[in-house]
């Protein structure tokens, strides 16, 4: 007798088993088939260009109503099931019952919906199938229609391309810190998000979304730093969970997923699974490939032939048009594994493999992929290819040939981009010149262009202009690279950050070609200073770019604890102050305390987990950070001056508080040291410092470049200027000049010799209006610079960084 | 045989990162790469006992926030000139739940 099969869900999977089952045996069973949706099969995976309007529904069906009938299966789509009888043997839909012999549950996954105020409303929509995706066209026709989507990941994405191609204004918000994290490393995650909005796609990274808003239809998404985009949908696209409910209802062994062994069995012998709604071997999969594998192996389980279902490698593909991008394999960083990356900006090309033992674990590529199958068939093959490691990378066709062109960089540069930005010279200009004058000189260069003439910082850049130009008739000197990540050094880094408007640090790494994939710890503090000083209002500081102290926000010690110095302005302190202080060290048990050199207290010996509860204790008596662990404003020392001293000849010490409380905050490229002295006698020691100032009777004395550490060095006289306000204007627009132009860990002392005392002395002091833009970006870069840190981690900013993530005992079932 | 206890969660610890595990036998440094992979090592430096949970993580190495030591976070195996290496740790990870083993801290303690 012909045996019955039941069919839980109309999907991919169990479409494409009942094809093979109907190939190896087409009489075996008679077919019953539930399906959730009202109609029958089709490529799921093509929703994505029915939604960007690329296909019609109709191409995509797999199986039309003619299949289903040819093969005699007993359609039932739109009716729910509502349980398994397993005693029974029988499948309960409303109030019928269907027997089975065997059963084949597909019921596949579940969008999963993030558990936010607003999400029943009607517009929130998740993206998984025909009505989704009608759906949203409905809406995407109207005029000026907005979506936000939920869900930087494929499906989310694909979601945003599409319905952007349908003219609406997208967003997309995503929790982690790139787009598809899970298949991207932040290299290619970061290209990707460049490709997405230049076709005006919103990316907004690191949201978590608090809330969708509206009364009676979604109207916006709140996200939990109060950020607001108003949309007309919301699409929820962060994942699927396998649908398991009938099968857990039912009885059946379910995890994550229900349960199989190697031949789609589930706990029930007379019970399979297959899809997304499956766990095999601890793993759910959501990409085809396994998909049908399942299929194929669930077919020739029900016609009693041998098949085992093994785990298999993914590939991924981002089916956005236009887009390529390849991902396969597992391309962690690991010790004991190598990486091999190639990066063309101009192309837009980046490529990562990822070795181990001359076998490919893992392959990244974008922008070109046409590679990507090849390099997965070495990965699942594991072939060694220690042969072809030096050309690996370029792939298959790629048979011997030229070197990389460490140049590649300067030459993708178009010709308007600004090469000097203190004479305003493009590459253009330059190129143009050395042709045109038959230029060989760096010198006669100069003369001719004005270009790298003033600061010099553009110089490399030059350098490497007159190479491309000249050939190599031309021979730079050697520029000392910024680290073992990349040939460039710090100045041809800090002008292509502002030639290339790059403003994030996977930006610089992609697009100056950097030879590592995450940096190192030279190279990613100075990466995050330059960033941090270019883009005062744009660039997220990246923390974990930073040097401990200050991410903490305190000075590490010897011993592991922390040392505090809070600010005391221009050196001037209070009883009130000093009582909360001494109360501090009292109540942490603070073990030394001491007056630095700086003219603040110092307290030693802290351990990190008190530091928010002392901050919060000092921030009550009205102390913010003294910064004095920063790579920025330290200190501004000041003697007594006018107020009390006899031989003061002007307001020294508020004069110190004044600047003190103009410039805290500020990052540079090196610590900074002030002082004021109220007369030459000079008691404040302002020339050894990186600013002084001396007052004499007429006005201030402004010094700089001063050093009294590992060199001993008096300071250099930028300038006489009449007024208070004259000196603020002219300290801070030095200061400005050496934030824009200073190396990452240089003193001004050694920018001021690499640049030339004389060159400051003819931006600062003669040229007004140079001064003054000076003066304003540093203005506006302290819009965003004066925030006390200490008060933030107070009120619970970065809170991971002061508790353990647990606190172990031995575990009591191991004796 | 391993022993697995949960520490806590991916997310607990920032990209390019590291939190502290306070056992018995002293300080785990847990960290959590660019790559989302999670590796644990000893919080303490061969070279002057820097806390090494409070380094620039980068691709899969620590540089130490004391004198800038880098240490494989897979191999625990100083890199470059410096000889030295720390402890490593077991962890796996099940989703977003991350477990060390704890056998080796057993046998260190029983050291």
């Amino acid at each position: 007798m012909t045996q019955k099969l039941v069919v839980v869900g109309a999907g991919m999977a169990s479409g494409r088993m009942l094809e093979h089952l109907f190939e190896a045996d087409p009489g075996a069973f008679d077919v019953t088939l539930f399906g959730a949706e009202p109609r029958g099969n089709y490529n799921r995976i093509m929703l994505s260009p029915v939604l960007a309007g690329e296909k019609t529904y109709e191409e995509i069906v797999t199986h039309d109503a003619d299949w289903y009938a040819a093969n005699n299966v007993d359609c039932r789509f739109g009716e729910t099931v509502t349980r398994i009888d397993r005693k029974a043997k029988l499948i309960v839909s409303g109030d019928r019952e269907t027997p089975y012999d065997k059963l084949v549950v597909a019921t596949g996954s579940a969008p999963f919906i993030i558990p936010v105020a607003g999400r029943d409303l009607p517009g929130v929509m998740a993206f998984r199938d025909l009505d989704d995706v009608n759906a949203m066209v409905a809406v995407a026709g109207k005029p000026n229609a907005r979506a936000v989507v939920i869900g930087g990941g494929l499906l989310g994405l694909e979601a945003a391309a599409a319905l952007r191609s349908r003219g609406m204004e997208v967003v997309v918000l995503h929790l982690m810190g790139h787009l598809m994290e899970r298949q991207l490393d932040p290299a290619a995650g970061y290209l990707l998000q460049k490709e997405l909005e230049g076709r005006g796609i919103k990316i907004h990274c690191k949201a978590q979304t608090k809330a969708v808003l509206g009364d009676s239809h979604a109207e916006a998404v709140l996200l939990e730093d109060g950020t607001i985009y108003p949309a007309d949908i919301v699409v929820m696209a962060v994942g699927i969970r396998p649908e398991t409910r009938i099968a857990v209802d039912a009885g059946l062994y379910v995890e994550r997923g229900i349960v199989v062994n190697d031949q789609m069995v589930s706990s029930d012998p007379d019970i399979l699974a297959i899809g997304e709604c499956v766990e095999h071997e601890n793993i759910c999969y959501g990409l085809v490939a396994p998909l049908y594998d399942m299929a194929k192996v669930a077919a020739r389980t029900l016609v009693k032939q041998d098949a085992a279902f093994r785990p298999v490698e993914t590939a991924t593909q981002l089916k956005v048009t236009g887009v390529n991008l390849y991902s396969a394999g597992d391309f962690a960083d690991g010790d004991d594994r190598e990486e091999i990356v190639l990066r063309d900006a101009s192309a837009g090309i980046y490529k990562r493999l990822v070795l181990k033992e001359n076998r490919i674990l893992g392959a990244v590529l974008y922008g070109e992929t046409a590679d990507g199958s090849w390099f997965f068939d070495m990965l699942k093959k594991g072939i060694d290819v220690a042969e072809m490691r030096d050309t690996l990378i370029f792939g298959q066709a790629y048979q011997g040939g030229g070197q990389l062109d460490p140049m590649a960089a300067v030459a993708a540069l178009p010709d308007d981009a600004e090469i000097c930005g203190c004479n305003g010279v493009c590459k253009g200009k330059i190129v143009g010149t050395i042709t045109e004058k038959g230029l060989t000189t760096l010198d006669a260069v100069r003369a001719h262009t004005k270009a790298s003439n003033s600061c010099g910082t553009c110089t490399g850049l030059v350098e490497q202009l007159m190479r491309l130009t000249l050939g190599d008739t031309y021979n730079p000197a050697a520029v000392q690279p910024m680290c073992g990540c990349t040939e460039l050094g710090h100045d041809d880094v800090r002008r292509l950050i502002k030639a290339k408007g790059l403003k994030t640090i996977p930006a610089v790494m992609q697009e100056l070609e950097w030879k590592t994939s995450c940096g190192c710890a030279k190279c990613r503090p100075a990466l995050n200073y330059y960033l941090v000083a270019d883009w005062p209002d744009e660039y997220a500081d990246d923390y974990q770019s930073r040097f401990v102290n200050e991410r903490v926000h305190a000075n590490i010690q010897k011993d592991g604890t922390y040392s505090v110095v809070p600010r005391m302005w221009g050196g001037v302190t209070s009883s009130k102050e000093l009582r909360a202080i001494a109360d501090v060290v009292d109540k942490f048990n603070i073990p030394t305390v001491k007056v630095t050199g700086g003219q603040r207290i110092d307290m030693l010996g802290i351990q990190k987990e008190d530091l928010p509860a002392v901050w919060a204790d000092l921030g009550k008596a009205g102390f913010v950070s003294g910064h004095a662990y920063a790579k920025g404003l330290r200190t501004v020392k000041t003697c007594v001056g006018s107020d009390w001293c006899r031989f003061g000849t002007q307001d020294s010490t508020g004069l110190g508080i004044r600047i003190e409380k103009f410039m805290w905050g500020s990052w540079t490229p090196a610590k900074v040291k002030m002082a004021v002295s109220g007369c030459p006698r000079n008691c404040a020691e302002a020339t050894c410092k990186d600013v002084g100032v001396i007052c004499v009777d007429s006005g201030f004395e402004i010094h700089f470049a001063g050093a009294a550490g590992l060199d001993i060095k008096g300071t250099e006289v930028l300038g006489l200027v009449r007024s208070e306000d004259e000196a603020l204007e002219h300290i801070v627009a030095l200061v400005q000049m050496y934030r824009e132009q200073g190396r990452y860990l240089e003193r001004i002392y050694k920018w001021a010799k690499r640049v030339g005392i004389e060159e400051v002395r003819r931006q600062i002091m003669e040229d007004a209006d140079k001064r003054k833009a000076y003066f304003d970006r540093f203005v506006f870069s302290q819009k965003f610079a004066q925030v006390d840190p200490w008060s933030e981690r107070v009120s619970g900013k970065d809170k991971h960084e002061f508790k353990p993530m647990a606190e172990l005992g031995f575990p009591q079932a191991a004796e | 045989m391993s022993d697995w206890i949960e520490i806590g969660k991916l997310d607990d610890i920032p990209q390019r990162g590291a939190r502290c595990v306070n056992t018995p036998i002293g300080r785990i440094a847990v960290f959590r790469t660019a790559t989302d992979d999670v590796y644990a090592i000893e919080d303490r430096c061969p070279h002057r006992g820097g806390p090494l949970s409070q380094g620039i993580v980068h691709g899969a190495e620590v540089t130490c926030p004391l004198h800038n030591w880098v240490f494989s976070l897979e191999t625990g195996l100083a890199q470059g000139a410096d000889e030295g290496a720390v402890r490593t740790f077991a962890l796996k990870r099940d989703g977003s739940r991350i477990f060390m083993d704890a056998t080796m801290m057993l046998a260190i303690a029983a050291e």
